[in-house]
C-alpha cells in the first residue's frame, strides 16, 4: 500500500465515524481532538476500523501517533512495513 | 382498535414531520417495534409502537409535518376481524397522492373521538399546495364537503406566502439537522428547568487513578472494539451509587416526584455542529463495565447518524454530562426536566493529590451534582458524589 492509499483509507474510516466532517477540508496537520472534535468515543472506533482494515493492533500507548492524519498515515505505514 | 398518534418526544416538541413509514398496512407489529421515521428539532427519531397488532390504514403520508397526538395509524388488534377496520372513517380519498402536502398543524383532535385524516381536497389543491409549501389544514376550502380546491390554494397563496419556497420533498437517510430549531429546543427545555426547578450544586474532586491504572492493564490485552474508556466506568459508578439516593433517579411531573426503580441514563452528546442531544442508556442499572461501554458506543453512533429512538429520548431518568479528555475542570449542569439531578464530570488531568501522607501526582477529575431541592438536600447528594467516589476506587468490582 502506498501513503496515499493509506491516506485515502484512514479519511474513509474518519468519516465514516464522523459523517459531518468533509473529507476535503480535513488538514494533514489537524489535530483529531483539538480541530476535528472528535471525542473519546470518536477516537477509539476510529482506532477499531483502523484495526478492523489494517489488522493492526494499534496499543493505547500507541494513540499519540494518530493524532494527526499526517501522522497516522506515517504510523500505518510503520507499522504494516513490518 | 387503537389510533397510532404522533408521540411526544419531550415536553419542547409540539410537532414532527413524517420522513418514512417503516411499515405497511397488512403488517403485524409487536410492541416496541420500530414502525416509522419522523423529524423533530432533535434529527430524525425512530418511533416505536408500544402496543401489538396489525397495521390498518396509514393515515398520514411522509412530508407531512403533524402536531403531537395527530392520527398516525390506524392499528387494529392483532385477530381483529377486517370489518371492524374499514366503515369507521377513511376520509382520505384513495386517489390521494404521496407525498401529500406538509400538512401542517391539524386543527386540535384531542375532543373529538373520531380522528381526522389529511383535509380533504383535489389532486390539483393539493399538487398546487405542496408546490407552494402551504397547509391544506389552514386553507378554507370551498369544495362539497368543504374541500380544498384549487382557487382557494390560489386565494390563500395571496394572502400567506409560502414559508419555504419550491417543493417539499420527504427526506431520507442521514437527517439535515436544523441547528436553529435544535437551539430553540434547547432554550426552551433551559428556560424551563431554571424557571422551575430550584437548582442546588455540589461539587468533589475523585481520584482515578485507580481506575486508569485498571484500564490501562485491562486494555493491554483486548483488541480496539473490546477496550473501555473511562466513561463507562463513571456510568458505571453513577448508575450505581443512584441506588442509595433514589431521590435522584425519577422524573417530577405535574406536582409529584415518582423515583424510577430503572436507570435509563442520559447521556449528553454534543454534535460537532453545535448543540446537544441527551439519549438514555435504558435499563443501566445492572449493567457491567463491557455492557455500559456497548451502549455508549452505539448511543453515540445512532446519535451521530441521527437514529435515536424516541424511548430513548423521552424516558431519562438523570443524565450525565461529562466534557471529555479536552474540556475544563468542571461543569455546572441544567437539569433536563422533568428529570431531577444532572452529574457532570469535567476533564481527568493529573493534580497534586494527598495519599499516604505523600503529595503523589495522580489522575483526578472533579464530579459535579446539579439536583433538585424539591426533591433532595445536599446532605443526600453529598452522599450520592462520595458514593461515585467509593464505587471509582474499587474498578475491578464487576
Amino acid at each position: 500500500m502506498t501513503p496515499s492509499d493509506i491516506r485515502a483509507a484512514f479519511l474513509d474510516d474518519l468519516t465514516l465515524i464522523a459523517p459531518d466532517l468533509d473529507p476535503e477540508s480535513i488538514g494533514d496537520n489537524d489535530h483529531l481532538q483539538d480541530d476535528l472534535g472528535l471525542d473519546s468515543m470518536d477516537f477509539l472506533n476510529l482506532v477499531s476500523a483502523l484495526h478492523k482494515r489494517f489488522g493492526l493492533p494499534i496499543p493505547e500507548p500507541d494513540y499519540p501517533m494518530l493524532a494527526t492524519p499526517a501522522k497516522a498515515v506515517d504510523y500505518l505505514a510503520r507499522m504494516l512495513a513490518r | 382498535m387503537s389510533i397510532f398518534t404522533m408521540p411526544s418526544l419531550g415536553a419542547d416538541m409540539e410537532e414532527g414531520k413524517l420522513v418514512e413509514w417503516l411499515v405497511k398496512p397488512g403488517d403485524h407489529v409487536a410492541k416496541g417495534d420500530i414502525v416509522a421515521v419522523v423529524e423533530t428539532q432533535k434529527g430524525a427519531i425512530e418511533i416505536e409502537i408500544f402496543e401489538a397488532g396489525e397495521i390498518g390504514e396509514l393515515l398520514a403520508q411522509p412530508g407531512q409535518t403533524l402536531p403531537v397526538g395527530a392520527p398516525l395509524a390506524r392499528l387494529g388488534a392483532a385477530d381483529a376481524a377486517e370489518a371492524t377496520i374499514a366503515p369507521v372513517a377513511a376520509p382520505i380519498s384513495p386517489e390521494l397522492p404521496a407525498p401529500a402536502a406538509p400538512a401542517k398543524a391539524l386543527p386540535a383532535t384531542t375532543a373529538s373521538p373520531v380522528p381526522t385524516g389529511p383535509a380533504l381536497a383535489s389532486p390539483a389543491a393539493r399538487g398546487r399546495a405542496a408546490e407552494l409549501g402551504l397547509a391544506l389544514d389552514a386553507i378554507a376550502g370551498s369544495g362539497p364537503g368543504g374541500a380544498v380546491l384549487l382557487a382557494d390554494v390560489e386565494t390563500q397563496a395571496k394572502v400567506q406566502p409560502a414559508p419555504g419556497s419550491g417543493p417539499v420533498t420527504p427526506q431520507k437517510g442521514k437527517p439535515g439537522l436544523d441547528m436553529a430549531e435544535m437551539r430553540r429546543a434547547i432554550a426552551a427545555a433551559m428556560s424551563r428547568s431554571k424557571r422551575e426547578i430550584p437548582h442546588y450544586y455540589l461539587s468533589h474532586e475523585i481520584d482515578l487513578q485507580a481506575a486508569q491504572d485498571w484500564l490501562t492493564t485491562t486494555n493491554a490485552t483486548r483488541t480496539p472494539d473490546q477496550r473501555l474508556l473511562m466513561g463507562a466506568l463513571l456510568i458505571r459508578a453513577t448508575v450505581r451509587a443512584l441506588a442509595r439516593v433514589p431521590e435522584l433517579n425519577g422524573r417530577f411531573e405535574g406536582d409529584a416526584y415518582t423515583p424510577s426503580d430503572a436507570v435509563h441514563c442520559g447521556l449528553a452528546v454534543a454534535m460537532r455542529g453545535g448543540g446537544l442531544i441527551a439519549p438514555a442508556i435504558l435499563d443501566a442499572q445492572g449493567m457491567a463495565a463491557d455492557a455500559i461501554m456497548d451502549a455508549m458506543r452505539d448511543i453515540v453512533v445512532r446519535t451521530r447518524a441521527g437514529r435515536l429512538r424516541n424511548s430513548e429520548i423521552t424516558q431519562g431518568t438523570i443524565t450525565i454530562s461529562s466534557l471529555g479528555e479536552t474540556g475544563v475542570d468542571a461543569l455546572f449542569g441544567v437539569i433536563y426536566p422533568p428529570q431531577v439531578a444532572l452529574v457532570g464530570f469535567g476533564a481527568p488531568r493529573l493534580k497534586p493529590m494527598v495519599r499516604d501522607d505523600i503529595v503523589q501526582p495522580r489522575l483526578a477529575i472533579t464530579a459535579t451534582l446539579a439536583a433538585d431541592h424539591r426533591v433532595s438536600d445536599g446532605r443526600r447528594g453529598a452522599l450520592f458524589l462520595a458514593e461515585i467516589d467509593r464505587l471509582m476506587q474499587e474498578p475491578d468490582t464487576p
